[in-house]
């Protein structure tokens, strides 16, 4: 008697994964939008302005989404509307793979492997590049080939600090080395001695200046570069479009805070203050996204106000260059402390 | 480059976010690199001097002073300059002396607001804000002083409208103390900033022969090693007694390199110069009355009388303005012609744009401080939305062709008759 295929499906596990996927998308987004606030406000103080009210992204990202949708007479009208869309979801999907503190292991725990993650971390700007090309404008064009070689460029320093802590961990004896829920228990500090710690220091440093290359903010914005280009890859977005890759991108800075808190800053608030359970959880989710806030201020505001915007050329060359030699240090002087304390 | 690498015709402009004016940039790219640079103006025409043929030298004054939003007293000035020397005016010396401690004070606003704007340019927005929060202080002086921060109305042919009393001079001096205090700041920002060096620096060069061979003035010229400058050249004003020396790029210690980079400087030691200089004119103000003339309808009688041409000049914060102006002994102005600085240094673009990267365009093209409303003089409209700017034989074609159809006109009605 043959059994009905269905009820091998986990339905229980499902509804729960589907619940969780959709709570995280909109924690993401809010929380995305929070940041870009915050950020807003922070910067325009650093400039001696008053800056927007905190909730102007949500108020902007509203209106957006209310607007009408314009296709350009000359753009690939199914791929430039299904960019955004793709951008959005893969900036999503990114958080179902990092621990996000008090909701313990990550949605899909076990498949929660950084490599997966880079890549993942590579598809909104992927979609931006194709949207751009697709949008039938060469500022948008100009901007897209600016944003594939910006990619191509942060790529180094960002892989070289994940191979670095995953290495790190295969030392230690871990089973999974790549998996973050792994990375995150095993905090660097912790089972490094000096160099290891002037090593995590440097990876640290690399990866507040990746990431404003991997959002698309001063100094690294010359794909989007305003005062050139008119917004670059985005020139022809407007209406739910644009709000789309917009709330990819507040995604993406949550996504990009979450991963460094996991690599540089794990650890949940409830271990060192005791509390009731389900408070010690707020407490921890609390905690979470605060850290993400606090590298968010080095790796996105304070760059962001205090330099002035690289040409495409000096990009390449900084993230190569300067930051490739800077993540291999870290990795030499992390491999030489390892050496000196395992033997 | 291959010979197969592609190349783009692109543009920036009329309305781009790099222009705070219109103005239209043509280029030939390939890849990130220009291959050949090419500008039309004529984008922001307002027909400023066929509205002051139509009327009396002292009501253009106030026409003139709006050719710019940002030169208050440089057209002005300028054209005052032109019918006092027609009218044979004398300006009292305290009257010179206003006029330039206003002319510098214009300087360092201009400058600043130069400075934002390639700040700005450059996407580096906290520089923008702040060196706009400190050109507030002179633009509330100006205020203080003429009564409005932007269009001064200051400036009389004879010499200028308001006087300074012991309390605005003392305003003055607290504002050159202010601007004093910030300029090792200031200077600190925009030039020992790694990422602006790193922008500016060899970026949109333009060298001294070329900026010779174009006739570059100002800031422009002087960043290439050109020491012209009026104030030095022609003295004018309070500059006959106080000499000024053209602030070249070695200011720094550094050598002529011709660059954007090198503009920064310039403008930024010029903003401690103007600086100086308006101390040294409140230290020597002469005592007396700041008109030649007060009763205005004497002066306008005076005016009304003058026949013959002059040519005002006045270095303008972007660098050398001539107003020509020929008087009739008419109400109005036989001929005025404006020459605005930007007009002299738009040429310079072109050397200046080929073979740098697209990135780069907007802060070389902002480098020059290009005015685009003072510029643009000819340009016009054909029913049904085509145009263009016309040039000089075509205009000469278009206005013989219209004398002889009056002519006919006339010929014609004489027959009748």
């Amino acid at each position: 008697m043959a059994t009905c295929p269905c009820s091998a499906i986990p339905w229980t596990t499902l509804g729960l994964d589907l619940l969780a996927a959709f709570g995280l998308a909109f924690y993401g987004i809010a929380v995305g939008l929070l940041f870009c606030g915050v950020d807003r406000v922070l910067v325009a103080r650093m400039q001696s302005r008053i800056g927007p009210p905190v909730r102007q992204p949500f108020r902007d990202a509203l209106k957006l989404l209310a607007k009408q949708d314009l296709v350009p007479a000359n753009a690939v009208s199914a791929v430039f509307r299904f960019a955004p869309v793709a951008a959005l979801a893969a900036a999503v999907s990114l958080l179902f793979y990092l621990p996000l503190g008090g909701i313990g292991a990550p949605v899909f725990a076990g498949r929660d492997d950084a490599i997966l993650v880079l890549y993942l971390l590579l598809v909104p700007g992927l979609a931006m590049v194709v949207g751009g090309f697709a949008s039938g404008s060469p500022y948008a064009s100009i901007g897209a080939q600016r944003e594939m070689v910006t990619m191509v460029s942060y790529e180094l320093p960002l892989a070289t600090v994940i191979l670095t802590f995953a290495w790190k961990l295969s030392l230690l004896g871990v089973e999974h080395p790549f998996s973050l829920s792994e990375l995150a228990a095993h905090p660097v500090w912790t089972t490094s001695g000096p160099l290891g710690i002037a090593g995590a220091i440097l990876l640290l440093g690399v990866m507040l200046v990746v990431t404003p290359g991997e959002l698309g903010r001063i100094p690294f914005d010359s794909p989007e570069a305003e005062t050139e280009l008119a917004g670059g890859l985005l020139v022809e977005y407007s209406g739910r479009s644009l709000a789309l890759f917009e709330l990819a991108m507040a995604v993406k800075t949550v996504a990009m805070c979450g991963l460094m808190v996991a690599l540089f800053w794990p650890g949940d608030i409830s271990s060192l203050i005791c509390w009731a359970h389900p408070v010690s959880r707020l407490a921890d989710f609390a905690w979470f996204a605060l850290k993400s806030g606090i590298l968010m201020f080095f790796g996105v505001s304070l760059l962001r106000a205090g330099m002035a915007r690289l040409r495409i050329t000096d990009i390449v060359r900084v993230y190569w260059k300067w930051l490739g030699a800077a993540a291999l240090l870290g990795l030499a002087l992390i491999a030489l402390d390892a050496h000196l304390r395992l033997g | 480059m291959s010979k197969t690498t592609p190349v783009y015709q692109t543009a920036l402009g009329p309305t781009h976010p790099a222009f705070k004016e219109p103005i239209h940039l043509t280029f030939d790219i390939t890849g990130e690199k220009v291959l050949k640079a090419d500008f039309a103006p004529g984008q922001a025409h307002r027909g400023v001097e066929w509205m002051g043929m139509r009327r009396n030298p002292i009501q253009i004054l106030y026409l003139a002073e709006r050719i710019c939003g940002i030169c208050g007293i440089t057209h002005a000035l300028a054209f005052s300059r032109a019918c006092e020397q027609i009218a044979g005016i004398v300006v009292p010396p305290r009257a010179h002396y206003i006029r330039s401690i206003c002319c510098e004070l214009e300087r360092i606003h201009s400058h600043l607001l130069w400075a934002g704007v390639a700040a700005h340019e450059l996407g580096f927005d906290s520089l923008f804000y702040l060196t706009w929060k400190a050109r507030e202080r002179v633009l509330d002086l100006m205020e203080d002083i003429t009564g409005n921060r932007i269009h001064y109305a200051i400036i009389q042919i004879g010499g200028v409208r308001r006087d300074l009393d012991a309390d605005r001079i003392a305003a003055i001096r607290e504002a050159c103390g202010f601007y004093e205090s910030i300029f090792g700041e200031l200077a600190r920002c925009l030039l020992d900033d790694a990422s602006i060096r790193l922008r500016c620096r060899d970026v949109g060069v333009l060298t001294a022969a070329e900026a010779l061979s174009l006739s570059a003035v100002g800031p422009t010229a002087r960043a290439s090693g050109v020491p012209s400058d009026v104030r030095a050249d022609h003295p004018y004003a309070a500059y006959t007694e106080i000499p000024v020396d053209p602030i070249l790029p070695t200011v720094r210690g550094e050598g002529i390199h011709g660059d954007v980079y090198d503009r920064i400087i310039v403008r930024v030691h010029e903003i401690a110069q103007s600086v100086q200089i308006v101390r040294t004119c409140l230290d020597n103000l002469p005592a007396g009355p700041v008109l030649a003339q007060p009763k205005i309808a004497v002066l306008l009688g005076q005016l009304k009388r003058a026949k013959g041409e002059a040519l005002g000049m006045h270095e303008a914060p972007r660098g050398e303005v001539a107003h020509y102006v020929r008087l009739d002994g008419a109400e109005a102005p036989a001929s005025w012609k404006v020459k605005a600085s930007s007009y002299s240094n738009y040429l310079s673009w072109v050397p200046m744009l080929v073979n740098e990267q697209v990135a780069d365009i907007p802060i070389i093209a902002a480098s020059i401080d290009p005015c685009i409303s003072c510029t643009d003089r000819v340009s016009w409209t054909a029913p049904g939305g085509s145009g263009g700017t016309l040039t000089k034989e075509e205009l000469t074609r278009r206005s013989v062709a219209r004398t002889r159809e009056i002519q006919a006109a006339l010929a014609a009605a004489r027959k009748e008759a």
